[in-house]
């Protein structure tokens, strides 16, 4: 065959069809903003039912994510994930069914090494991440209070 | 010469396909031997039930050719798990002499190569070829968690769950394994494990060509040409390519990841792919076809991804390779 | 009046960020893992630079609920932490501020692991 990696590479992209990005998205607006709605819904909810701002500002994040794990276990997430895309994956609950699903697979390897560890492959970089670019910030603010 | 001519020929004695629902529900489904709609096959992780589903086939091989485990001389089986743990398992209870083989969606070629091979010069006068893949345990290995909520681009194809198994014997009444055409390794750069059919393609048009040019035979000599889980995308590129080489093969060409589920109506994306895809077209719905002699004389091009989670985490292109098994109903002429 | 307001707000600006992340996905090749570490990574900074905090009082859950909400809380809890303790709270503020997202995570994850299985997806 007369073509070199290059060109085939190109050749092979430019015929290979893309993602239908309109449905995409406009999947993703509707299923993200109906799970951010739901949030704020519930935000309001447990306002209305007394308890403290503080709290509600972390009760409503559990909430989330005890659906988003329990749709999983059930089986459902993956499925409206499939039309969703950014939809389900951006808000925390992609988080959540990033945590959960390697340790309902790895059952079968075991609690420690299977459940306990693979937790974390897809969901850890998000922590690892987080954690540092934060303590990276709190030296530069620690700093920045010290020279000022 | 690439192409190695088997002057005796094995025969195809027995042969069977086992498959999960959504192979079940496809074009094809009543083809196969057996079918699972759990896909569990009776057992408890789905590493088992590929093992399982490729034991089922070999036993069911071996029912259709009247023979015994006891009378292969050798087994020549693969699939897609870590150190091909599902063929060791399967062949386990078996006690015959045991080769395992990696070849991704190729190894039910390799291994009908190797097996065809030894029974033609008269090493084994028996042997099984098996291969098999599960999605549940590809995707574990090769993807993402089951659970796991992600989308799959267009071009991206479906791990079969299915498993295949041939009998080859020095005597029998046919279809017999003519020619073989070994593959040789070509990478043309793909890095995208969501485009393998165009990273096995230009191991297929390198295969095909080579046949081609060195027995001088043109793709209408044949009923079927049958490429092994190009896809939709594969299936496309080669048709190209091929007819810049000046071969025409519209007609008589098909791919097994395309006939393996339907389009319109199972959301398979680019077609299937796996070892066990190309395993049970050619197991099931091939081996139905040359009984009710719908077709003489098939091109079967099983091709493979060779890549591993480790390589394309490490971005390396994904090298393809394509290996090419005759079968004809005759077991002389041209 | 107000509630509806609240929640049509956050249904709008959630869904326009989780829109234009499926831009990334499309077209280009970042897997999950890696629009998930961005996420959080720039919602670090967005927290970081007082951008974030402002975000959410207007559009409550549609800005706190996606990852770069996450983000923004473990910048929030850093800030916090120092401004109490000094420099100690760089390292202590940020899974503080977040531990309730991420123990959940973990607690309901692993809860749920243990009574259901995995499926083959259609």
């Amino acid at each position: 065959m007369k073509i070199d990696k290059e060109t085939y590479k190109k050749y092979a992209k430019s015929r290979a069809p893309s993602s239908p990005l309109l449905k995409d998205m406009l999947f993703a607006f509707l299923v993200g903003g109906a799970i951010c709605a739901f949030a704020e819904g519930i935000y309001n909810f447990y306002l209305y039912i007394k308890i403290e701002e503080d709290t509600v500002r972390t009760l409503v994040p559990v909430t989330i994510v005890f659906l988003a794990s329990l749709t999983t276990g059930l089986g459902v997430f993956d499925n409206l994930a499939k039309f969703a895309g950014a939809g389900t994956l951006v808000p925390i609950t992609g988080f959540s069914n990033a945590v959960i699903s390697p340790a309902l697979d790895d059952k079968s390897e075991g609690l420690v090494m299977g459940v306990g560890a693979k937790m974390f492959t897809i969901a850890g970089p998000v922590i690892v991440y987080g954690v540092i670019s934060s303590v990276i910030y709190g030296v530069l603010y620690w700093l920045c209070g010290v020279i000022l | 010469m690439s192409v190695i001519r088997l002057e005796n020929a094995p025969s195809v004695i027995g042969y069977a396909a086992v498959v999960g629902r959504r192979e079940h529900e496809g074009p094809l489904s009543d083809d196969f031997d057996l079918h699972d709609e759990k896909e569990k096959f009776g057992m408890d992780t789905w590493e088992k039930a590929e093992s399982e589903m490729q034991r089922l086939a070999l036993n069911l091989a071996l029912a259709k050719a009247k023979l015994t485990g006891k009378e292969l001389g050798a087994i020549f089986a693969g699939d897609l798990m870590n150190q091909c743990i599902g063929s060791s398992y399967a062949a386990e209870c078996s006690h015959r002499p045991f080769f395992g083989l990696y070849g991704a969606c190729s190894t039910f070629a390799e291994g009908s190569v190797l097996g065809s091979l030894l029974v033609d010069r008269g090493v084994f006068s028996k042997c099984a070829v098996l291969a098999s893949s599960h999605f549940c345990t590809a995707e574990r290995q090769f993807r993402y968690p089951l659970e796991y909520g992600g989308q799959r681009t267009p071009t991206s194809q479906r791990t079969a769950t299915a498993a295949g198994a041939f009998i080859l014997s020095a005597q029998g009444a046919g279809p017999y394994v003519r020619e073989v055409l070994p593959g040789t390794i070509v990478d043309m750069g793909i890095t995208d494990i969501n485009n393998m059919g165009a990273a096995m393609a230009p191991a297929a048009y390198d295969t095909l060509t080579k046949y081609f040019e060195e027995t001088g035979k043109k793709p209408e000599d044949f009923d079927l040409i049958l490429t092994g889980d190009l896809g939709k995308e594969g299936h496309g590129i080669i048709c190209d390519f091929m007819k810049n080489a000046g071969y025409d093969m519209s007609g008589v060409y098909n791919d097994c990841g395309l006939m393996l589920y339907s389009a319109a109506t199972q959301d398979m994306h680019a077609g299937g792919s796996g070892c066990g895809c190309s395993a049970s077209v050619m197991a099931g719905h091939i081996m139905k076809r040359f009984e009710k002699g719908t077709v003489r004389d098939v091109l079967y091009i099983a091709t493979g991804a060779l890549m591993s989670p480790a390589s394309l985490q490490q971005g390396r292109s994904i090298p393809g390779i394509a290996h090419l098994v005759r079968i004809s109903a005759e077991r002389g002429g041209e | 009046m107000s509630l509806f307001w609240d929640i049509v707000k956050a249904f709008l600006v959630g869904g326009a960020i989780c829109a234009v992340v499926q831009i990334f996905i499309d077209k280009t090749a970042l897997t999950p893992a890696r629009i998930l570490v961005c996420l959080v990574t720039l919602g670090v900074i967005l927290g970081a630079v007082g951008v974030y905090k402002p975000f959410i009082d207007f559009a409550g859950c549609g800005a706190s609920t996606p990852l770069t909400g996450f983000g923004a809380t473990l910048a929030e809890g850093v800030r916090k932490a120092v401004d109490e303790r000094g420099l100690i709270g760089a390292l202590t503020g940020g899974l503080t501020g977040s531990a309730g997202g991420i123990t959940a995570a973990i607690f309901f994850g692993y809860f749920f692991a243990l009574i259901f299985r995995s499926k083959p997806r259609d």
